[in-house]
């Protein structure tokens, strides 16, 4: 089955009386368990094409769907609920709730999600487990290293167990050392949960990861390799 | 919510100022109101505590218990009117009384009644004793001590305590009519009373009876030369009554209103510092009204804690205020406190609600 399906979308913003075209006719189809990197410069209509398949944005025109669901015309309400039961975000600067503890920044996906308290916090646990950061997980955000945020930010993407995974600039904040590590995570991760991450990135060296690398310039997307 | 309380919890010093503002604000309520409650029942005490529902005045004496006389054949004239069931008389001597021991006079308010108010015992039965309000305490009265009332220091003995009994802010004092009409008569020699006049009669009707049509009926009896209005008329008929309880409560509910300011513009800003945290929530799937939620859980929170805070603290100022002030720190109010200050804290942080429902989640991403 594909996890994500892009058809003919075109994302455009009014700016006065002309038009940006901020992504153009992209069409993508991402396989479950497949790991796409979307590589471009800055402005190039990477993270509003990602925005469109997580359901931050809504298309201007063309079909987004989502293990099977097309949700290019969800209202907003369905859209939160979607982006709830269904996609699982990395963001760039991590943004982890400072306030609460790697477990609970796990725990607050759940919260909102209203889900079973016990098997949430069975599965916060395990995610942490997983991640290496059992000792750590009642540490504020402010006493774990770069690597371990981002490890926190990564279980929390996979705690509603998505069906789709969407990663923008993990490694940007890291060393390359550290990236790659962050990154060998990420795929370990997708590929133990049989997931589909798409992985936002302008750092081509960590492009071998993914199984396909996707350029996108100017909004205009093509096919740059196959791993 | 459970984000909410545990920013609450991790990070207090951040909800300071709007604590500190709301303690202020609740100390500020709760003595308004205290003040505001002691002064009516100082007022009023004496008229609330009367038996029956309706008072009988003299006409011309425009509700003032002072100026009324009601003369023994008016009297009677009242206990024939069909419904009345039963009429009792009543009298006032306001004057100062010196206390064994105090350098500063207490002013009283001796009555002298025949229908036991509610809370007083029987009129008791030797001239010149008294049961006294337990306000007089602060002035240093005590129960075997003798008063002296007036210019002519005619001599009382209080033989008991009775509470909220007290008129025109002056403490109740409560003997039989032959105690008030000597009193009287010693404080004012121009004013001695025929036998069997009083002031003010306590009128209760009978089972049935329509009490506003009692007293059309009992001035209609007297050819217009009394005055019945019903108990609670009579009370807000004394002077500066309605004047004083609308003052302080325009004051009272502007302290309301800004309280739900103080809370409006604390989470207006804190709303907007968090504007990257909350298009996060969005995005990861929380509605506008689960991140609402936390912002008016806080709120309620905050609004709670200040109370209890500024409650303590206006019981504390209690212990210094002398005893004199007119302050009253009720029950009633405190609860009338709290949730105004809940609802206006709520309200106040509704005013986030649209700058919530505004975030794009499309920003957490960049």
């Amino acid at each position: 089955m594909t996890a994500l399906q892009l058809e003919n979308i075109r994302k455009v913003y009014q700016s006065g009386e002309g038009e940006i075209v901020a992504v153009d006719r992209a069409s993508l189809e991402v396989g479950d368990a497949e790991i796409v990197a979307l590589v471009g410069p800055s402005g190039s209509g990477k993270t509003t094409l990602l925005s469109i398949a997580g359901g931050l944005l809504s298309p201007s025109e063309g079909r987004v769907v989502v293990a099977g669901d097309d949700i290019s015309g969800y209202d907003p309400k369905r859209l939160t609920k979607f982006r709830r039961e269904s996609v699982g975000f990395v963001f760039q600067s991590v943004n982890l709730v400072p306030f609460l503890t790697a477990r609970e920044n796990l725990l607050v996906v759940a919260e909102f999600g209203r889900r079973d308290k016990k098997k949430s916090a069975a599965r916060a646990d395990q995610l942490l487990g997983e991640l290496g950061l059992d000792k750590r997980k009642s540490n504020l955000p402010a006493q774990l290293s770069g690597g371990e945020r981002q490890r926190v930010a990564v279980g929390r993407a996979f705690m509603n167990e998505p069906d789709l995974v969407l990663i923008d600039e993990p490694t940007s904040a890291l060393d390359t050392k550290l990236g790659e590590q962050v990154m060998e995570l990420i795929v370990t991760e997708v590929r133990a949960r049989d997931t589909a991450a798409v992985i936002v990135t302008h750092d081509l060296r960590m492009t071998h990861y993914a199984d396909r690398t996707l350029n996108i310039t100017d909004g205009v997307l093509c096919d740059a390799s196959t791993s | 919510m459970k984000v909410a309380l545990l920013e609450l919890r991790r990070r207090p010093w951040r909800f300071a100022p709007a604590v500190i503002a709301l303690v202020l604000l609740t100390v500020l309520l709760l003595v308004l109101g205290g003040l505001l409650d002691g002064l009516y029942n100082g007022f009023t005490g004496a008229l609330r505590a009367q038996p029956g529902q309706l008072l009988t005045y003299a006409a011309d004496a425009k509700l003032s218990v002072v100026r009324s006389r009601i003369d023994a054949a008016t009297t009677a004239e009242v206990k024939r009117v069909p419904g009345v069931e039963q009429v009792g008389g009543l009298g006032v001597a306001l004057v100062g009384a010196k206390v064994p021991g105090q350098a500063t006079e207490a002013s009283v308010a001796l009555f002298g009644y025949e229908r036991a108010p509610h809370g007083v015992p029987a009129p008791p039965r030797q001239t010149g004793q008294v049961y006294a309000d337990t306000s007089l305490k602060a002035y240093g009265v005590r129960a075997g001590q003798t008063l002296l009332l007036g210019p002519t220091q005619y001599t009382v003995e209080v033989v008991g305590w009775v509470s909220d009994t007290n008129f025109l802010i002056q403490g109740g004092l409560w003997g039989n009519v032959e105690t008030w009409q000597a009193a009287l008569a010693s404080a004012r020699p121009d004013q001695v009373l025929a036998p069997g006049t009083y002031q003010v009669l306590t009128v209760s009707t009978a089972a049935g009876a329509d009490p506003t049509r009692v007293a059309a009926a009992i001035d209609v009896a007297t050819g217009g030369t009394t005055h019945t209005v019903t108990r609670s008329f009579a009370v807000d008929s004394l002077p500066g009554i309605k004047q004083q309880r609308s003052t302080f409560n325009a004051i009272i509910y502007t302290t309301f209103f800004v309280a739900a300011l103080v809370v409006a513009l604390f989470f207006a800003l804190l709303t907007l510092e968090r504007i990257g945290m909350y298009a996060v929530f969005k995005a990861m799937g929380a509605s506008s009204g689960q991140v609402f939620g936390q912002v008016v859980v806080q709120a309620i929170v905050i609004a709670a804690l200040s109370f209890v805070l500024g409650a303590m603290l206006a019981l504390a100022a209690r212990g210094v205020i002398p005893a004199q002030v007119p302050l009253q720190l009720t029950g009633g109010r405190a609860i009338e406190v709290a949730v105004g200050l809940i609802v206006m804290s709520t309200l106040g942080s509704a005013l986030s609600l649209r700058r919530v429902v505004g975030i794009d989640p499309a920003t957490a991403i960049g």
